[in-house]
């Protein structure tokens, strides 16, 4: 009976988590983890952004129904030994990343991005297209 | 799960390592299994089983010379090689290679933008170029060109066109590899070639004219085994001014046999760019009824479609049109096809849907707003790649066979009933073949239509069935004068098999020239169905 009261208790927390970190947070990147977030926007981002009909997040919003984020980018509980395996080995249908696409120096710096304090990992990744509409209208 | 290149013990295969990381150096040369498992085909039928094909090595060049490089020093060791540019086939084999023990030659590392020409309308590109690389770098300089890209932006024009991948927008791009002009390639032997205009030296033209003189041999590079193509041109659209969408139905099930014909003229006129057709009834699936209807052996008769869309109060079938180019010719282009159509088919429907200037705005990409439940994928139709269509995965991958058919409407229905009888002895499978099931129209000029049973790592009796389905799929399909248009590394054979006119002369040929350039199997013995002597004996 008690676990089942905590692990209520912890949901409900993650869940007050989740709510007040998706898509909300904004700022800058501490220095440091502006490689890793790179990383994160090339090769997570196009499946794990904060949204919902992206393969990734959806999945993991089905997986967990809301007790951890959906979006990778707002987990506070990734431990770095757990993404490098996911990366290296894939889950269900995300396929592994090849050491050619992500070495093993950018799978520890996107490690320390996904891993750091929320407050220092800033606003999430952008996808390609929204970065790129945007160049073109600063350009216009 | 170690496996060794063929005919080479464990001595002689540290013995070729050392070579490689002689040329690339030691960070670029993989074979633990720790490493190697990122080349497994994570999308594979025969996942954990004997027919798995596994890689027993990984050689990342930085470049053309040390492509050679590579390629000359699996000559001196015989190992077979396995050339991949993004790696990312799935459905089709992902990365993993033909034969048990090639070394995986992944090219990712070659990855410059070598030319993009706005005035000329083309690009040149590395194999390891993705598709989100190279749309960076046309919106990174504000250029006014369009990219023709598959649903994964993860792939690239090189090896998405070397597969005869096909993308969504004008006809001919969608056509990848009907769209490419000039490569370059590295031979078995090691040789440098380029193919057209730049085989002259000094031309200016090899991404604008893409024969040169004599016979082009850049067809024998595409799902073939006769070099390692290291650079490659593409042509581009214009990016066009204005993108119009529209949607016309037509009430009785026959009345597709002229719907399709009308829309072959305004595809083969240039009219239009990508369609999707479909039913309306497919909301009604969900009955059991219909599901029945729509599945029964020997296909349904006109009357009992027309019935079932009578009752439902909805029209049999459904074309969305899409319309790239001025905004007055989108205009003009799309009330042609109404009236045409409309003018033609009793009944027949048009509603005009979304339309707007190009480039379009991040709204108009990530929230379509059609007056009716769409079925176009927005960013992939304006040539936006992404990996947004991931989500249509089922399980833990799919496997792919899309048989080619004539663009009519009774051969659709001919294949709905065929393929729909013969997959009924698969139950557990979805009804992809049904009365219901619509072309697709990627390749410039013919349908397609779906069938991709999905597989489960931990489930090999599921995988198992797939694995049957898509072989006895490819025979009947044959048997009917279908063809497959692509298959993994395991179905080669089998596909291959079906092109069997003249007592297979067609494949005696590509031994022939095979057997006269890499009788070794230096690159991908096997790839295409094509094997060189040593593995013919
Ligand atoms: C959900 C989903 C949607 C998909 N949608 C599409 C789609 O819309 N259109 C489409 O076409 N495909 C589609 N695919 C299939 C596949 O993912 C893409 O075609 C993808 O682009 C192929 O991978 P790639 O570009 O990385 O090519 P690679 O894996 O690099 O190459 C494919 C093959 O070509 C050969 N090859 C590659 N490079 C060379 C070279 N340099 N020299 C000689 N031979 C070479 C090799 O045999 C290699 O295995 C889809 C798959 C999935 C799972
Ligand atoms: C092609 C889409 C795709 C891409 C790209 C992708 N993923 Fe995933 N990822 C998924 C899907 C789908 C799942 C959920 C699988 C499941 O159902 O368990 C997932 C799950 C995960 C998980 C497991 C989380 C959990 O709690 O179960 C991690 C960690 C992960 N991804 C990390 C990454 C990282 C890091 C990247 C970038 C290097 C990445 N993914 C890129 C699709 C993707």
């Amino acid at each position: 009976m008690r676990s089942v009261v905590v692990a209520a208790a912890v949901a409900a927390l993650a869940f007050g988590v989740a709510q007040a970190q998706d898509g909300m947070r904004t700022g800058p990147t501490a220095p440091d983890l502006a490689e890793g977030k790179a990383v994160f926007a090339k090769w997570c981002a196009p499946c794990h952004a904060p949204n919902p009909g992206l393969a990734g997040t959806f999945a993991l919003q089905h997986k967990y129904d809301g007790k951890v984020p959906a979006a990778l980018e707002n987990r506070t509980d990734l431990q770095p030994a757990l993404v490098a395996y996911f990366v290296r080995n894939g889950v269900a249908w995300m396929p592994p990343f090849r050491p050619t696409e992500i070495s093993d120096a950018q799978l520890a710096a996107l490690n320390a991005y996904l891993t750091a304090p929320l407050d220092q990992r800033g606003a999430p990744a952008e996808l390609l297209a929204e970065e790129m509409v945007q160049l073109r209208s600063e350009g216009q | 799960m170690s496996v060794l290149p063929p005919d080479l013990d464990a001595a002689g295969f540290a013995a070729f390592l050392d070579d490689l990381r002689a040329v690339v150096g030691p960070d670029w040369v993989w074979s633990s299994d720790e490493d190697m498992h990122a080349y497994r085909d994570s999308f594979s039928p025969v996942w954990n089983t004997e027919e798995e094909r596994h890689a027993s090595a990984a050689v990342a060049p930085a470049d053309v010379e040390q492509v050679s490089a590579v390629v000359r020093v699996a000559r001196k060791h015989r190992v077979p090689l396995f050339p991949i540019s993004t790696g990312k086939n799935f459905g089709y084999g992902g990365p993993s290679p033909n034969v048990n023990g090639s070394v995986v030659i992944d090219l990712k590392r070659m990855n410059r933008v070598l030319e993009v020409n706005e005035a000329r309308a083309f690009a040149l590109v590395e194999p390891g170029v993705s598709y989100f690389d190279l749309y960076r770098a046309i919106e990174e300089r504000g250029l006014k060109l369009m990219l023709d890209c598959p649903d994964p932006g993860w792939g690239s024009p090189v090896g998405n066109s070397l597969e005869r991948g096909v993308g969504y927008t004008m006809p001919h791009f969608r056509d990848h590899f009907g769209a490419h002009c000039g490569m370059e390639v590295v031979l078995p032997d090691g040789e440098v070639m380029r193919t057209g205009m730049g085989a002259m030296p000094g031309a200016q033209t090899w991404q604008e004219y893409p024969y040169g003189f004599g016979p082009d041999p850049s067809g024998l590079f595409a799902q073939g085994n006769f070099g390692i193509v290291t650079k490659m041109g593409f042509r581009l659209l214009p990016l066009p001014e204005y993108y119009r969408t529209c949607l016309i139905t037509v009430p009785k099930r026959r009345d597709f046999v002229k719907l399709v014909e009308h829309v072959n003229y305004l595809n083969d006129s240039g009219l239009i760019g990508e369609v999707e057709y479909g039913s309306p009834l497919r909301a009604k699936m969900a009955d059991p009824q219909v599901m029945a209807l729509i599945t029964k052996a020997g296909g349904v008769s006109d009357a009992e479609l027309d019935a079932a869309a009578e009752a439902a109060g909805l029209p049999c079938w459904q074309v969305e049109l899409q319309f790239l180019g001025p905004e007055r010719a989108t205009y003009e282009n799309w009330t042609f096809a109404r009236d045409r159509i409309l003018g033609d088919i009793p009944g027949a429907q048009a509603i005009e849907g979304e339309h707007f200037a190009l480039p379009a705005s991040e709204h108009q990409l990530d929230t379509p707003q059609q007056p009716w439940p769409s079925a176009i994928k927005r960013r992939r139709s304006l040539g936006v790649p992404s990996l947004g269509e991931w989500k249509i995965v089922r399980d833990d991958g799919h496997i792919g066979f899309f048989p080619v058919l004539p663009r009519d409407g009774e051969a659709v229905f001919e294949m709905q009933r065929v393929l729909g009888d013969a997959m009924k002895a698969f139950p557990t499978l979805p009804p992809f073949f049904n009365a219901l099931t619509t072309p697709l129209l990627w390749h410039t000029h013919t349908f397609q239509m779906v069938f991709a049973p999905s597989i489960k790592h931990d489930d090999p009796e599921h995988n198992a069935i797939s694995h049957a389905a898509m072989k006895r799929c490819v025979e009947v399909a044959a048997e009917h004068g279908w063809g497959d248009y692509r298959a993994s590394p395991i179905y080669q054979d089998a596909v291959a098999d079906t092109y069997s006119f003249n007592n297979h002369a067609l494949r005696r040929f590509h031994e022939q020239l095979k057997d006269a350039i890499d009788p070794d199997g230096i690159v991908a013995p096997g790839r295409g169905g094509i094997w060189p002597r040593r593995f013919r004996a």
